[in-house]
Formats: structure tokens, C-alpha cells, sequence
């Protein structure tokens, strides 16, 4: 886990590169209006810190984008890539939506519980998996599918999803 | 390259994202001319219009006509802001768009941006496209490169700035003024209407927000001409549409046909329906639009008149395949949860109308549905119908109203015997 600064000064906020990696994206933005900012630099902010976010995190990010904390917690809470609470180590995003359902998404989710042992919301014991249920992701076509981390996974069977967990889990 | 590939027109060449290819096919082409010849952006608005090219995301609104409203001499910036936050269920056309053909929506934005007189753009992004995103971010790093954004572009005096802006998981900034807010950094709760965002739209300046493969059509029918584009589809209904063909298909996929293709050819296409079943029903443009009987679905064309004649919409293309197998009650009690999950909570009958919609089908769905419940959930539908500031409440309506009224019989078969019909569920 990158070691942050979340008081003092907003030039030594966090590490320097991670204000670099925040700059680029305020640079896209007109002057004054760094608030724009404030998804990509969560996004960054909570993959660098094991995937979710703290309160500190927040607080720090109002200051040093010059807006208000509670602007800041609105978003968090607001879109469901973000997370307020600790997380597994890889993050697997069912999707159960209509297409996928169609195509037997049940059976994908069944099973990855029966494999974990856990249920969605809930993380695997050894801090290893986290199980989310989400809304269409966008690859109908390739339904049944889930995310995992950062990887899409489509035409999902059994066989498929033992090879993805078992490779993540070694 | 084939007649009707459009959006897809670099899919058979080898690393189609990228700048090489995309030159094979004319990229960059008509930008080249338009800057040289110092074409007048009347003459681009004049072949969009021609061209009868209709918004790609959904509502199908004609693009020319939403250009023209920009008011392009007005000092000060103007944006043009694309809505790749693909997120309609059945919907997964802009992202293949993103991943195999970016130079086209970036070549398709700066010639929008010249048009309305927009000098920066955004192309909002969900942020759960990883691999899009990546590719977007490399071809914009290409055509910066090669001097096709920023500062004096190509020589000629016009500048234009394009970036990349994530989202993070809302469905709800698909709405274009959501979108808007969610790129100012805030929830992404619909504005009022009017203004219009051709009047104040992204920090308050005019701006023009069209779909990915909306933009994605542009330089190709700046290449051939807006009637050649138009004449591809029907009477108003311009040029080809990518269809996702998904659920009870035997050949998932995306598929770009001339509007006006008639759904069964379509179907015919995507190797039919799965297990040589029957066909029950189809939702064509994405949940958001009314469920169609297989029956008379397969007497309809694929435009957004053809849909429309149907009783439906054509959406974003979506095309959801459901076969005799299945549960209509179980199917709509999804969908009917995404609404309810989806909600920004903003207007009261949307925040409380889609959970009453929810758990009425989900008690009806486990065998605990009352004789009163049918009429209950049509009134419920139809007092959110109308009632919001943004389509959310509609679309959350619409499947509810039509799924009842077409399938009536096993919502009752339901309400009766407490399980699904024979041979579904």
C-alpha cells in the first residue's frame, strides 16, 4: 500500500506521484474548475489504497482540489465503482442484467459462490475476493459476462470461471 | 470497404485501432479538406442534415437539426461532449466503436467541433471500460502527435482540444444533462429543460452532446455525401445503425446493417434464434423500450420509423432475442429492478415508483402476487410516466405497460397458480 500524506499543505497531499498522475487529469480542465477532476482522481486515490476509499482519503482530496468535503462525498456515494468499506485483494463484478440473465448469468453467479463461499457484498475470509452484483456492463453480446479487476470476461462457463478464480488464487 | 460498414468500416484490417489503419480507409481525409478549402461550416451542417442521420444513443433525435442549434458565433468556448457512458441494457455498440475504431469518433469530433464551434471536447467514457478507454487515450496520443489536435490543426487557423473523462457507475449520466453534471464533478442528477444545453450546458457554455457512433458517422458522410449516406437507409432514417443482437441468439453480436433491414433478416444474421426455438418476444432498442410480440416482430424494418409502427422504439439498437422458454414475469422483474436500482432519487415518482414497480413483479414473480396487483402496477407505471425531469421514469414505465399489456396471461397464470407457466421460467 503507497503511503499517503492526508494533512498539512496540499503540495505535499498525498505522494508526489499520485499529484502527478491527479495533475494530469485537472490539467483537462478549464482553470477553476478542478472540481471536473474529482472521479478520475477518486478512481486513482482508491487503487492506491487497496481499493477503497476513507474518509481521510476524501477529506484530503477536498483540499487539494479547493472544493468542499461534503462535494466530494456526494460522488463517492453516488457512483458504485467507488467503495466506502475495506475490499478483497480482486474485485469479480457479475452481471445480471437482462441479456446476460437470458444467458444463464444464475448459473455464473450460483457458482462463484459455491466456489468462494461467500455471497454478493460479502469478501472471501482470506481477504482474496470480493463478489459484487452489477448492472449491464456494456458487452451484451458476450453474455454471460463479469469484470474482474480490470479485465472483462464473456461467453462465461464453469470451466471458464474455475481457470480465471484458480489463476488469481495461485 | 463494404457499403454498409460505417462505424466498423476499419474491421478488417489488422490492428484497425490504429492511425495506420484507419488512413487505409481515408481517415482524416475529409479534416485534411475541409481545413485546406476552409469549408464553411454551413455546407458541413447542410450534408449532416441531408444526410438524415438520427442520434445513435437512444432517442434518435435528428443530428443536424442539434447542431443547428448551437449558436457558433457566440464569443467564448462551446463544447462538444461525446456520451460514450454506455450503459442501456442490450447495449454494447460504442464500446466496440471505441475499441477497433477510435480515429473515427476523434476524426467525427473535431469536424463537429469546426461545425458548432466548439475549440474543446470530451468524450465521456463509463469507467468500467478499461480497454476502450486505454484505446481512446492511445489513439488521442497519435492524432496529437501527428498534428491533428491542439493548436493550429494541420496549418490552418482552427485549434480544438479533445480529453478523456471517466465515469465511475451511474447509468443515469447517459442522460445528456446528468452527463454534464457528472463532467463538473458532481452526482449525476438530470437539469431542468429548458435551457437546453445548446443554450448552457457544460459549465454553463453551449454544448453539443452526441452519442459515440452518432460522431463515429460523421467523416464518412463527409467522405460520400450526405444523400449517398441517406440513401443507404430509408426516407429519414439515414445510413446503417449497429445492432446488438443479444440473449436467444445463436450468433451474439454486433451487427451494422442499413436501417430499414428488415428484423428478420437481422435475426437471420445472428444465426437465429437459439436451439431452432421459437421466438417469444423482443425488446429492439435496449429495456427502455417497449417489449414487441415475435409475431409482429418479425413483420418489422429496423428504422426508427419501422420500430416505431411496431409501437416501440428502435432505441440504441439493442436487440434483446427472448424465446418460447421464456418467463415474462421473471424477465421483466429484472429490468424492472434496474430502474429501481438506477434511480438518482431526484423526483418522487421515480424514487418511489420504480421500488413499488420492483417489489410488486418480484412478489408476483415468487408466487405472492394479488388479483389487484396487474392494475396496481399499471397505475403506478403510469403516474412516473411524464412526471420526471429526466426519461428515467419513462423508461422505467414503459416495459412495465408493455410487458402487461402484451403477456397479461402469465403475469394472471402467475397470480393464480403462484409458478410460471409450463415450459418457462
Amino acid at each position: 500500500m503507497t503511503e499517503m500524506l492526508l494533512t498539512g499543505p496540499k503540495e505535499g497531499l498525498f505522494t508526489e506521484t499520485l499529484r502527478e498522475q491527479m495533475d494530469t487529469w485537472i490539467a483537462k480542465y478549464p482553470a477553476g474548475q478542478a472540481q471536473s477532476a474529482v472521479i478520475p482522481c477518486l478512481h486513482i486515490l482508491q487503487a492506491a489504497n487497496e481499493g477503497w476509499l476513507t474518509t481521510a482519503i476524501m477529506d484530503a482530496l477536498a483540499s487539494y482540489l479547493s472544493i468542499p468535503a461534503i462535494s466530494v462525498y456526494e460522488v463517492a456515494t453516488f457512483y458504485t465503482m467507488f467503495e466506502l468499506s475495506p475490499v478483497g485483494k480482486h474485485k469479480i463484478s457479475v452481471c445480471t442484467n437482462i441479456s446476460c440473465m437470458l444467458c444463464g448469468s444464475e448459473k455464473v453467479m450460483q457458482h462463484i459462490e459455491q466456489k468462494l463461499n461467500i455471497k454478493p457484498g460479502q469478501t472471501t475470509e482470506d481477504g482474496l475476493f470480493t463478489l459484487k452484483e452489477v448492472e449491464c456492463l456494456g458487452a451484451c453480446v458476450g453474455a454471460p459476462m463479469m469484470l474482474v479487476d480490470k479485465q472483462y470476461h464473456e461467453f462465461l462457463t464453469e470451466d471458464k470461471i474455475d481457470d480465471i478464480l484458480d489463476r488469481l488464487n495461485s | 470497404m463494404k457499403l454498409d460498414q460505417i462505424c466498423f468500416r476499419t474491421s478488417h484490417l489488422e490492428q484497425s485501432w490504429t492511425l495506420d489503419a484507419y488512413r487505409q480507409v481515408g481517415g482524416y481525409q475529409v479534416l485534411e479538406n475541409l481545413l485546406k478549402n476552409k469549408m464553411r461550416p454551413e455546407e458541413i451542417l447542410e450534408q449532416v442534415k441531408n444526410s438524415a442521420l438520427r442520434g445513435r444513443g437512444g432517442a434518435g433525435f435528428p443530428t443536424g437539426l442539434k447542431w443547428s442549434f448551437m449558436p457558433r458565433r457566440m464569443p467564448g468556448e462551446k463544447y462538444i461532449v461525446c456520451n460514450s457512458d454506455e450503459g442501456e441494457p442490450g447495449t454494447c455498440k460504442d464500446r466496440d466503436i471505441l475499441r477497433y475504431n477510435p480515429h473515427q469518433l476523434i476524426e467525427g469530433m473535431i469536424i463537429a467541433g469546426y461545425t458548432i464551434g466548439a475549440g474543446t471536447g470530451y468524450n465521456y467514457i463509463r469507467g468500467e471500460f478499461y480497454e476502450p478507454i486505454e484505446r481512446f487515450e492511445a489513439a488521442l496520443k497519435e492524432a496529437r502527435e501527428a498534428g491533428l489536435l491542439g493548436k493550429n490543426i494541420l496549418g490552418s487557423d482552427f485549434h480544438f482540444e479533445l480529453h478523456t473523462h471517466i465515469g465511475a457507475g451511474a447509468y443515469i449520466c447517459g442522460e445528456e444533462t446528468a452527463l454534464l453534471e457528472s463532467l463538473e464533478g458532481k452526482k449525476g442528477q438530470p437539469r431542468y429543460k429548458p435551457p437546453f444545453p445548446a443554450g448552457y450546458g457544460l459549465y454553463g457554455r453551449p454544448t453539443t452532446i452526441n452519442n459515440t457512433e452518432t460522431l463515429a458517422s460523421i467523416p464518412v458522410i463527409l467522405q460520400y455525401g450526405g444523400d449517398w449516406f441517406h440513401e443507404i437507409g430509408t426516407q429519414n432514417n439515414g445510413g446503417s445503425k449497429i445492432f446488438c443482437m443479444t440473449g436467444h441468439v445463436n450468433k451474439p453480436g454486433n451487427y451494422e446493417v442499413p436501417l430499414g433491414t428488415p428484423f428478420s433478416e437481422l435475426l437471420e444474421l445472428a444465426g437465429g434464434v437459439r436451439d431452432g426455438n421459437s421466438l417469444k418476444a423482443v425488446i429492439p432498442g435496449g429495456t427502455s423500450t417497449p417489449v414487441v410480440p415475435g409475431d409482429k416482430m418479425l413483420q418489422l424494418d429496423m428504422s426508427y420509423d419501422g420500430i416505431g409502427k411496431g409501437g416501440s422504439m428502435l432505441g440504441a439498437g439493442s436487440v434483446i432475442i427472448m424465446d418460447e422458454k421464456t418467463c415474462m414475469v421473471k424477465a421483466l422483474k429484472r429490468i424492472a429492478y434496474f430502474y429501481y436500482e438506477e434511480s438518482c432519487g431526484q423526483c418522487t415518482p421515480c424514487r418511489e415508483g420504480t421500488g413499488w414497480l420492483y417489489r410488486v413483479i418480484k412478489r408476483i414473480e415468487e408466487g405472492q402476487g394479488k388479483q389487484e396487483d396487474l392494475d396496481r402496477l399499471v397505475n403506478v407505471a403510469e403516474n412516473i410516466n411524464g412526471n420526471t425531469i429526466c426519461a428515467l421514469g419513462d423508461a422505467a414505465a414503459a416495459p412495465v405497460m408493455s410487458f402487461i399489456k402484451h403477456f397479461r396471461d402469465e403475469f394472471q397464470y402467475h397470480i393464480d397458480h403462484g409458478h410460471c407457466m409450463e415450459h418457462t421460467g
